[in-house]
């Protein structure tokens, strides 16, 4: 696995070049959702603010963050399914074109693809074969969908079943494997470990290193930060709406001396096979961002400047920190 | 295993409609056996002064109205399963053929009248639910509400003065024009007479079926798996026919089915409203006329058609929810 990795990303800091395209780039990205009143005045609740992201073939990038970070939206945000009230800003970029509305309804299921959170994401009445055989486009979909049912373990027996009749595991399977036979050139794995239990969840991870080995760049939507650590090339911090840092795998070791950012480090001192101390206090709702740098008033390096400007992104040792003191 | 569970489910099923046909039964028997109409008097009608109490105690004799109220259930119950249904008295013939005669006219405004109810409330509730939000749906909805709170006679009298009586386009009542042969009766005339009750009846059918099929596609287009089967990028009518009508139906296919009680309910309203000779309007003149066989005839015959509707509403539901079907055997 690691050397397949050293293909795509030979050094630091060179897939942040300007010299290639990536394969997915979102620039300030903003979302907001748009709320009628009394009286009939709008109110605008910003849920995310400053996102930057790069996805290169190949790569897999863990979107970190807590509950209420707003990083679940991101993956509706990038595949077009929000809401109508939904104002979103900034953009986003698919093969170094901008994403319009149009060109992602073109897109989506066959140059992107989802692996949903839930298993209830699966039609309760079409058996699990049909589902997978959907976005296959080459003619005989039943034998790609065979092979790819032997390839994530699935019996060819299930295929016949319906979503009520698969354990949870197997419906797990059955969503990466619409991932896997898709010709989706970005998965978005939008929180695919919720409570999974050790064995499970290194299963699904073998999944989405499975699918970054075809060439694929994945989205790897997650709260649990050692899940994205063993399997992420990139790692992008997700505080309050906002991209906080972006970090290299490597950068996470020891006492977090690499890390750039103040919230990442306490991110990373608060796991249990760390110093396992939690960091006091609790993420802004939606809404209800302070002034400033969202992280000030949790930060214990804050200053007059922290609650007054927003820090821009910038590049710090190899990787990306949204903070005046990194 | 397969065949023993369908024959289990059979016999399960012979057994309810037994035990269900003899409550019914029984309940109605009690009911007319302490209503105040004396049928010997129903029976004899304006002739009464003209029959000595002698000749009205013979026919109490002959009817068997002496006899304790068991008894007469008893005879009435042993004549009915040998397949005697016993004489209409409004109508001096055997009880099955009034029934077989009604029942026909019936079934034909019952029939048309459901199925054009099931249709135009199904793609009703599917364009609402699609068109969510949308001034078209909220003028589905606010149409469905509504006829949902019309009573179906008062729409029958409306249907009535405006395209029998101003306009003319249809005939004011009955089943046939009045004063011909029966045979000479075109099947035109016929559809003529038949279309303002079922109109009726289908109108006000719509609102059920159109309201749960909305909030029911509502739902689903909210769901988890249309959320991905959109990311998967399928959509519009494709991803309405994949993977809503399935899920979509099945409000609509129980409700509709499980309805057949209320269709009935609404024919009988119906059918005094037209005076259409159907079975509505035979049951409500057995019932004035205390014509006890008559009654009961029809009273059982519409229990097994409600039981019947109710039947199909679980099989199909099995047949469309394989977690239905295959959730009982597992």
């Amino acid at each position: 696995m690691s050397h397949l990795k050293r293909n795509i990303v030979t050094e630091d800091g060179e897939r942040f070049s300007a010299g290639d395209v990536p394969l997915f780039k979102v620039e300030g990205l903003s979302l907001s959702f748009r709320r009628f009143q009394k009286r009939m005045r709008e109110n605008d609740v910003c849920v995310i603010r400053n996102m930057d992201l790069t996805i290169n073939a190949g790569e897999i990038v863990a979107i970190v963050g807590a509950s209420g970070s707003g990083k679940s939206l991101l993956a509706n945000a990038v595949l077009g399914l929000l809401p109508k009230n939904a104002v979103l800003g900034g953009s986003i970029y698919f093969q170094g074109e901008v994403l319009t509305p149009e060109r992602l309804h073109q897109l989506r299921g066959k140059e992107m693809i989802l692996i949903p959170q839930s298993v209830q994401a699966l039609d309760p009445l079409m058996p699990s074969a049909r589902q997978v055989q959907a976005v296959i486009r080459s003619e005989d979909k039943q034998a790609v969908q065979r092979d790819i049912f032997a390839k994530v373990g699935l019996p060819q027996e299930a295929g016949d079943l319906y979503p009520f009749e698969l354990s949870g595991g197997m419906s797990r399977r059955v969503l990466a494997s619409i991932a896997m036979a898709s010709q989706a050139k970005l998965v978005i794995a939008d929180e695919p470990t919720p409570g999974l239990d050790e064995k499970a969840l290194q299963e699904v991870l073998e999944h989405i290193k499975l699918l970054a080995k075809q060439g694929r760049g994945m989205m790897f939507i997650t709260h649990d930060i050692s899940a994205a650590l063993q399997i992420a090339d990139q790692i992008a911090v997700f505080y309050a709406g906002e991209t906080i840092e972006l970090a290299n795998v490597q950068d996470f070791e020891g006492r977090g001396g690499k890390l750039r950012h103040p919230y990442t480090r306490a991110l990373w001192r608060s796991l249990p096979q760390n110093d396992f101390v939690p960091l006091a206090g609790s993420q802004p709702v939606a809404g209800e961002y302070p002034s400033g740098c969202a992280f000030h008033p949790r930060c214990p390096l804050a200053t007059e400047l922290c609650q007054q400007q927003i820090p821009e992104l910038r590049q710090v040792s190899g990787g990306w920190v949204r903070c005046f003191y990194a | 295993m397969r065949m023993q569970s369908i024959s289990l489910w059979i016999v399960k099923h012979v057994f309810k409609l037994i035990l269900l046909l003899l409550a019914v039964s029984l309940l109605s028997f009690a009911l007319i056996s302490y209503s105040p109409i004396d049928p010997v008097q129903a029976y004899v009608g304006a002739d009464m002064t003209r029959v000595s109490p002698e000749q009205r105690a013979n026919i109490a004799e002959y009817w068997g109205l002496n006899e304790s109220k068991t008894e007469q259930f008893l005879a009435w119950g042993k004549s009915f399963l040998r397949g005697e249904w016993g004489t209409s008295l409004i109508y001096r013939t055997p009880v099955a053929d009034v029934i077989a005669e009604r029942f026909q006219s019936s079934l034909a405004l019952m029939g048309v009248s459901w199925l054009l109810a099931g249709v135009i409330g199904f793609w009703l509730g599917i364009v609402a639910g699609m068109r969510q939000g949308t001034w078209l749906d909220k003028m589905i909805q606010a149409y469905c509400f509504m006829l949902a709170s019309t009573p179906a006679f008062w729409l029958g009298l409306l249907l009535l003065t405006l395209f029998s009586v101003w306009l003319g386009w249809f005939p004011v009542g009955l089943s046939t024009p009045a004063g011909m042969n029966a045979e000479n009766v075109t099947l035109v005339e016929r559809l003529r007479h038949l279309f303002l009750p079922a109109l009726t009846l289908s109108i006000v059918g719509v609102a059920n079926v159109a309201l749960h099929t909305r909030q029911k596609l509502v739902e689903i287009l909210d769901s988890e798996f249309i959320r991905f089967a959109k990311a998967k990028g399928e959509h519009g009518l494709r991803l309405l026919w994949r993977h809503g009508l399935r899920n979509v139906s099945l409000p609509a296919v129980s409700l509709h089915f499980a309805s057949f009680g209320e269709i009935f309910g609404g024919a009988v309203l119906a059918e005094q409203v037209f005076s259409y000779p159907g079975l509505g309007q035979a049951v409500v003149q057995a019932g004035l006329g205390g014509d006890v066989p008559l009654l009961l005839g029809i009273v059982l015959l519409s229990t097994l058609f409600v039981f019947i509707g109710n039947m199909l509403a679980d099989l199909l539901y099995k047949v469309i929810d394989p977690r239905m079907r295959k959730g009982e055997n597992g």
